[in-house]
Parts: structure tokens; sequence; C-alpha cells
């Protein structure tokens, strides 16, 4: 009968029911989604690093493996690893950033084909002047454009030569010589990273280590598979910190909207907890309905939230698949319905409080 | 078993409002026999709305003896007094004082979920009958007249089988009919049931419903 009158009090006021619950979907909708965010991108960027055919990468050792810093490395590095033992291509790449978290990525084009075995091209072919650009699928899909079209980026014109399917390299792959002129990298010329294609992908490990040896206070060799598996969201110290901001942010919404929510619900229905507590109800079982009904907004508030997840992915898929890629995080419904739970516990104590301290002879005056 | 349900001796109330006190009851002694209908009539401010939310455990004495149903209300802690009114008490307002969000008969059931009540008293389907709200129970009371809010409260009063039935100017938002018709229905209780009611009312013709008036003036019983 409790249960009862928590649901058919929630369903008297609807209106701030819903709009409660709306707020505390919203705010389960941001986690999941900052989540999911993180996710795809970071998974993302691993598919590429896995799709450059590359065993090793060689970055300059000052490089952290999420900096988009670009020009950081002679170019004449590469010459000097192709001679080394068991290295059977090496390609140096230049990757400066153009949008959001989108990188334009120069490289010399025969060359980083032999090393990743060649794009599969969707429409066009590969880069044929200096000022050729080629665009994966995602990104053509979301600018709407077509080969031989022209594209400013860099504040410099490119003609679309080719789009290919994703997953390697990056989005965006320009001639790297003309890149290094746009960027101020050309003289002398300048990349960010050196891909390292083995004859043995079995020596990965050892070669990784004769690199750092020789290469020491120079260049740091990492292995593809460690690189990759430095993609989560607990390797990036910066994301975790946003993360933690959010979840303060979410709790505090919750409190605050779920506190309004049940503080008015409490001043609204003073009378009606004088009757309750003139047929004998104790100040536990007033507190015990007003908690009830603030975790029955956050479970409602809960469930609004993953569907929201689900439709800002669908959104973000249909819309901006080459900006942004969010992945769906079941692990995080808990989480995030235990963060929107302790907020609207919070939020529900000092009225549930206030209610149950209630004098019963002035509740059932009150007007 | 005493023949007295309710005894009050040397009942007193004072009220601190600001740095003044106020004597709402000034050593009220009244005895009520068990199947007793006894109406308390009295002008505004006569004390009797506090004699009334002190027999029903709704606020302690300040000092004096009020004993309902052999249990002396003064000794009791707060937790004492709500239970109390789970077992003994069954209230009946003014202003009826139903939750609006749940229907007659879901305000019924509640009251018997809050005594942690299981069963209905054998007679219930009659005392409904009696009251003329059988009919009208799957109705929230905004779809009930005040009539008929008035029956399904006396009978969320009764459900409980209390020792007493309190009704506090129960005819008070009513017309005459709807008066009438709910004091013949206490009455009738009483007079089938054995129910102890005690009334408070300003209303003469109300109070004639009773088996016995007393009046209250000033804090204390004149008559």
């Amino acid at each position: 009968m409790i249960n009862k009158l928590v649901i058919e009090n929630l369903k008297h006021r609807w209106v701030r029911t819903l709009l409660a619950a709306l707020v505390v979907g919203v705010q389960v909708m941001s986690i999941l989604t900052l989540i999911g965010l993180s996710r795809g991108l970071l998974e993302e960027s691993a598919q590429r690093a896995r799709g450059s055919g590359a065993d090793i990468f060689l970055k300059p050792s000052t490089q952290g493996s999420f900096s988009f810093s670009s020009g950081q490395l002679n170019e004449a590095f590469v010459p000097f690893i192709q001679k080394q033992p068991h290295v059977k291509e090496a390609v140096g790449v230049l990757s400066t950033p153009v949008e959001l978290v989108t990188t334009l990525n120069g490289v010399d084009f025969p060359a980083f084909e032999k090393l990743s075995g060649g794009f599969h091209f969707v429409a066009g072919g590969p880069p044929s002047g200096p000022d050729d650009l080629i665009v994966d699928s995602a990104y053509a899909r979301q600018n709407k454009l077509h080969v031989g079209q022209t594209v400013k980026l860099l504040n410099h014109n490119w003609r679309l030569s080719g789009v290919v399917e994703g997953g390697v390299l990056g989005r965006l792959i320009v001639p790297l010589t003309t890149l290094q002129r746009l960027t101020g990298n050309a003289s002398p010329p300048r990349i960010s990273e050196i891909l390292v294609k083995l004859d043995n992908p079995a020596l990965t490990d050892q070669e990784v280590a004769y690199f750092n040896k020789l290469l020491q206070g120079n260049l740091q060799a990492i292995s593809v598979a460690d690189f990759v598996a430095q993609f989560s969201v607990n390797n990036v110290p910066a994301l975790r910190a946003f993360i933690g901001v959010i979840t303060v942010i979410a709790v505090v919404v919750g409190f605050l909207v779920v506190f309004l929510s049940m503080y008015t619900a409490v001043v609204e229905r003073t009378r009606e907890i004088g009757i309750l507590k003139a047929l004998g109800a104790k100040p536990l079982t007033i507190l015990d309905i007003l908690v009830r009904e603030a975790v029955l907004l956050a479970v409602l508030g809960c469930l609004l939230g993953i569907a929201f997840s689900f439709a800002v992915r669908g959104l973000v898929t249909q819309f901006m698949p080459a900006s942004l890629a969010v992945v769906n995080t079941p692990d995080w419904w808990p989480i995030a319905a235990a963060i929107a739970l302790g907020g609207a516990l919070l939020g529900a104590a000092y009225p549930g409080l206030k209610a149950a301290r209630q004098d019963a002879i002035e509740a059932l005056a009150y007007e | 078993m005493s023949d007295s349900i309710i005894i009050t001796r040397g009942l007193t109330k004072t009220f601190h409002v600001g740095e003044v006190d106020v004597h709402a009851l000034r050593g009220v002694n009244l005895e009520v026999r068990r199947g007793e209908f006894l109406s308390v009539i009295g002008p505004s401010g006569s004390g009797k709305s506090t004699l009334f939310h002190i027999l029903g455990g709704l606020a302690p004495p300040t000092s004096g003896e009020a004993i309902i149903d052999g249990v002396n209300i003064r000794a009791l802690t707060e937790n004492q007094r709500t239970e109390l009114r789970q077992r003994k008490i069954g209230f009946v307002f003014q202003k009826y004082n139903l939750l609006p969000t749940l229907t007659a008969g879901d305000n019924i059931a509640l009251a018997q979920a809050l005594a942690h009540v299981n069963s209905r008293p054998a007679d219930f389907d009659q005392i409904l009958e009696l009251l003329g709200v059988k009919r009208r129970l799957h109705h929230k009371p905004s779809a009930l007249s005040g009539g008929e809010q008035q029956r399904v409260a006396i009978a969320r009063a009764l459900v409980n089988q209390p020792a007493i039935l309190l009704a506090d100017e129960p005819t008070g938002n009513l017309d005459t009919q709807n008066s009438n018709a709910v004091l013949d229905i206490l009455r009738d209780l009483n007079k089938r049931t054995g129910q102890t009611i005690l009334m408070i009312t300003h209303n003469p013709e109300a109070a004639a419903f009773a088996d016995r008036t007393v009046t209250m003036r000033d804090g204390v019983i004149i008559d």
C-alpha cells in the first residue's frame, strides 16, 4: 500500500515528476555519453594505429602517446631507421590537428602503401599531385564530399582524389611535403613519428629494446600492441579528471533537482503528512515514503538517461561519424545509476527529515 | 475491563506562544463509558480541539492524567502515542482529510497498512453499506461529494476497530441534509456496534444526537 501511495503521489504531480526524471536522465546521459565518447575516440585511434600496418612506432622521447604536437622529429631519422637490421619499411608521418580531434596526416604515399599494404578505395584513387587529399568514408559522408571536389583545410585548397575505407592511419591524408610546407616543418623537414614495419613481427619486442638503446635520448620506440594497450580512459589523466568533474556536477545537479522536487512536495503535502501521522505513521514511515519517491525518480531518470545515451549515439553516428565516435557503455550503467541514486538520496534527505519531524497538529491545520 | 474507556483527571495543557503561556486546558475531569456517544460542546477557544488532540494521542498533556482504554497517555513517548493512534483511535475530521492521490478504498486500506492490520472487521461490509460508500470505493476524493468523503473518512476511522472514534466537527463542512445523514450514521453505529464515540462540536443540534453532552468553557468542563 505504501508503494501504491508513492506511485500515486508521483503520478498526481506528473509534470513535476517527469521534469525531475528528465533532469536526472540528462545527468545520467551526460555521464554515459562522456564515457562512450572517450572510449569511442580512443578505440578509433587504436584501430587506426593497428590499421597502419606498422609493428613499431618511433616518437620523440619527450612526446606522450596522446600528444597532438607536430613536427618534433627530424625526417633524417627515417633513412637511418630504414638501414637498421630487420626493418622492412620505415615511413615518416606528420600529423597536425584540423578539427576537434581530427588530424591531417602527411605521408610519402608510395612508401606508406608499401608499409600498410595499401588503402581500399571506395571512390577515386591515390593522390597524383602535391595538393591531393584522400579522406575516409565517414569524413566524406559527414561533409558530403565527392571525388574531384575542392576541400579547404589549413587555409589551403586540396583536391579530393579519393575516398578510402576508414581505420588506416587517419581520416585525412595528404602528401607529406605539402603538409610540411604548410605547417612550417619543411626546412629542415620535420615529422611527428616514424612507423616501422619489421621483416619478422615476432621480433617486435627485441627490436623495441634495440631501438630504445640505439636512439636513447632522441626517440622512444613502442610496439603497436603496447601503444594500442595504452588507449584506455585510465591512461589519460586529463580525461580521468574531466570524468571526475562531470561526475561531481552530475551528483550536484541530481541532488538539487531531487531536493527541489521533494522539498516542494513536502511543503505542498504538509496536510497529507499530518493525515498520515494521525493515522499512525511513524517519522521513519514518512521518511521511507519520501525516500521511495526519490529512488523511483532516480530509477526513472536512469532509464531515461540510458535511452537518451542511445539516442545521442544514434545522432552522432548519423550526423558526425567523422568528428566523434560514441560507443555504448553498459558496464557504466550501474555506476551512472549509483551516481543518480546518490544525488537523489542526498536530495531527499533534508525534505524527508523535515517531513518526518513535522508536528501532526500543525500539519493538519496547514491550508 | 473498566467500564470507563476515557478518564481524565486534572488534565491541563499549556502552550508557550513567544513569551506568553496560553492555558488551553485548566484541569479537565471527564469520564466516558465504554460504548457511550458523548459530545463535547463549547465556543471557539474553549479547549475542545486541544482535548481532542490529547485524547487522540496527537499531543501530550502538560499535567494531569488522560487514560485511554487503560493506557495513561501522559506516560507515553511520541512513538508509543503513535502506536496508540494505530490501535485504539479512529479520527474523523471536519475537513475529511482523505489523501487526494488515493481512491476511497485505498484511503481505507492505507489506514490498515499504517497500523499493520491485515484483517477487516467481520461486519465491515455492512458498515460500508450503512455508510453508503460501498460503490464509491474506486473513486478518488475529488470525485466524491462532501458527504461521501466524510462517510469514507468514517469507514477509514473504523477499519482498525478502534476503541474510540474521535470526531472533530464532523459536520462542520456539510449542508444540513448531509450533516443529519452523517450524525444519523454515527448514532446508528454507536447503537449497532457499541462503538464509543467522542464528538467535538460547537453546534447544539449536532450535539443532540449524542447520548450525553458536556460543555467546555475556558479550558474546563462546566456542565
